[in-house]
């Protein structure tokens, strides 16, 4: 005989529900979890006991449809996983397909995909650091992130012609040259947002409310980060270095220093402030290149076809949430056999259970803020 | 460690018990002296074919060291990976269902935080009806997810899983949409 609660949750049937114990349900349309993800919460009055992802809602099959496209076709597929990360999703498919192909790519190429890149993470940042205020009711900062990253957007639609997903990378180089105002709207955009990191400082970081709500809030030991595969600012919130651009560098990271960002605590906060962090490295990259982008193409030609060598091709790159693996198996034709995404959201949000156990609803959306869950690219 | 000490290492751990026979075959025909050289040689070209490691390893086509082994030997050889000391490959980046067209198999993408070192472990079975492995979930606990995904898309089971459900699909799908025989007319656009 089923209870009332187990038909209305047919998913959480094995939980053996005891009598203060109920279930409810957090999604798929909930404000706070940025598209739709349903959460099935098993909850003891507000102390939470189970936290299960229902996932699939926006689930496209990107996996299978590569399998049908050619390679310069699966690029564009890509920028629809991470939406805020598109440049360096599309990077990462064409990095996959120029080591197959033994591309030697123009230094050009490299510097440019790197500041695009970083300047992506900076508005992927920026998004994020609004909507996680917003989500522990500081609306305002919603507005300040959108008019930093409205820069950046701008600078993007001036290069490409797109502001979101960008498709600006191609197997072999890039679509079109850099637009002759990139160089100095940059720049400009670097001097300006040096001067607003510190004022998000100033109205939220210190402020003792939101401090309250994310210190000692959701913590994560290292050795849990590692087991669950956690990448990106969750994991070096937790002292795990993982950041693929220090341990197994593309494109022209490897021509300049930074520092990895690191805290150790492990907690909301300390996932707040690597993000920060990260947002002032990604400045001094894009610094330490926009004044030195070598002459020279912006491409180099490939086959109209290509067909990539039989075999099997890994790339990991570090997107604004994480590690994106791109597993390629080729059998020699112009598509395909396997396309794999490893995605950094989902190995992510596979351990939200594990840190929000024991917190409160209202933690969990603050703890979920600050995995920065982008759901498009834990579906794919 | 690079590959040829990793490939020396982990085969050692699973010695293939035909090689110490096959060895004392060898010695055997050496000591009779009526055996023709031929013989001999045949014997000695025997030898050098079989693995000595029931782990087949390979790095073609690939810029990994890649491990194939047999599905009843998949979790002592994980559980060894994780946990030997010298090769300690505590981060599991990537799980990959495949199908091959004739065998279904997982591919696991390993690496160690201590060392950096990397390996590719693949098993596979021929059994497309009731395809199982053993789950990795109490190694790595990323694999929970993983093979969930692997589970919704390959149909593939996974011994001692903790919650074995489907993660994407809804729980009245038919078939398993990766297989490379999946057919479904209304949703797929076939060029």
């Amino acid at each position: 005989m089923k209870t009332e609660t187990e038909k209305i949750a047919p998913t959480a049937t094995n939980t053996n529900f005891k009598s203060e114990e109920y279930f409810i349900n957090m999604g798929p349309q909930h404000p706070a979890t940025h598209g739709v993800l349903r959460l099935l919460l098993t909850i003891d009055g507000e102390i939470i006991k189970k936290v299960e992802p229902d996932l699939g809602y926006i689930h496209r099959s990107i996996e299978k449809m590569c399998e049908r496209d050619s390679y310069q076709q699966i690029v564009h597929l890509t920028d629809r996983m991470d939406y805020l990360s598109s440049h360096i999703n599309n990077e990462a498919v064409c990095l996959t397909v120029e080591k197959a192909l033994q591309l030697e790519i123009p230094d050009r190429v490299k510097v440019i995909r790197t500041i695009i890149g970083e300047l992506t993470r900076i508005a992927s940042h920026c998004l994020w650091w609004g909507v996680m205020g917003m989500d522990v009711g500081a609306l305002t900062t919603y507005f300040y992130g959108f008019r930093d990253r409205e820069m950046i957007n701008d600078i993007f639609e001036e290069t490409c012609g797109a502001r979101l997903t960008m498709n600006y990378n191609i197997p072999g180089g890039l679509m079109w040259d850099i637009h002759p105002n990139f160089v100095k709207r940059t720049k400009e955009f670097v001097a300006h947002f040096k001067t607003k990191i510190p004022e998000y400082d100033r109205l939220l970081t210190g402020n003792i409310i939101f401090q309250k709500r994310m210190k000692g809030v959701g913590i994560l030991s290292k050795e849990d980060a590692i087991s669950f595969g956690a990448s990106g600012p969750v994991a070096r919130g937790s002292g795990y270095s993982c950041d693929v651009r220090k341990h197994h560098p593309y494109s022209a990271l490897d021509k300049v220093t930074f520092n990895e960002a690191l805290k150790t605590e492990g907690d909301s906060m300390a996932r707040y402030q690597v993000r920060i962090q990260e947002m002032w490295e990604s400045l001094s990259i894009i610094e330490q290149l926009i004044d030195n982008i070598p002459e020279g193409d912006y491409k180099v030609a490939t086959n109209a076809v290509i067909k990539l060598p039989k075999g099997e091709y890994y790339q990991k790159v570090e997107t604004a949430r994480g590690e994106l693996g791109v597993y390629i198996v080729s059998t020699g034709t112009k598509n395909p056999y396997r396309v794999k995404f490893r995605s950094p959201g989902f190995s992510n949000i596979s351990l939200l259970n594990h840190i929000a156990v024991g917190g409160k609803i209202g933690d969990l959306v603050a703890t979920m803020a600050t995995l920065d869950i982008v759901v498009p690219d834990i579906d794919r | 460690m690079n590959n040829n000490e990793l490939q020396e290492l982990i085969g050692s751990w699973f010695p293939n018990p035909e090689v110490t026979i096959a060895s004392v075959v060898v010695e055997e025909n050496k000591e009779s002296s009526d055996l023709s050289t031929e013989k001999d040689e045949e014997k000695i070209t025997t030898k050098e074919v079989i693995n000595p490691s029931l782990l087949s390893f390979t790095e073609e086509g690939s810029e990994f060291l890649t491990i194939v082994v047999k599905p009843e030997h998949l979790h002592a050889l994980m559980n060894q990976l994780k946990s030997n000391p010298k090769t300690r490959f505590d981060y599991l980046y990537c799980l990959t269902g495949m199908d091959w067209g004739k065998e279904l198999g997982i591919v696991y993408h390993l690496e160690s935080t201590v060392y950096r070192h990397q390996l590719v472990v693949k098993v596979n079975t021929e059994d497309r009806e009731n395809p199982v492995f053993d789950s990795v979930c109490d190694i790595w606990k990323t694999a929970e997810f993983h093979e969930r995904e692997v589970f919704d898309f390959f149909g593939i089971k996974f011994n001692n899983h903790p919650n074995l459900k489907y993660l994407f699909l809804t729980e009245e799908w038919e078939g398993y949409p990766l297989r490379k025989d999946y057919v479904d007319e209304v949703n797929m656009v076939i060029k």
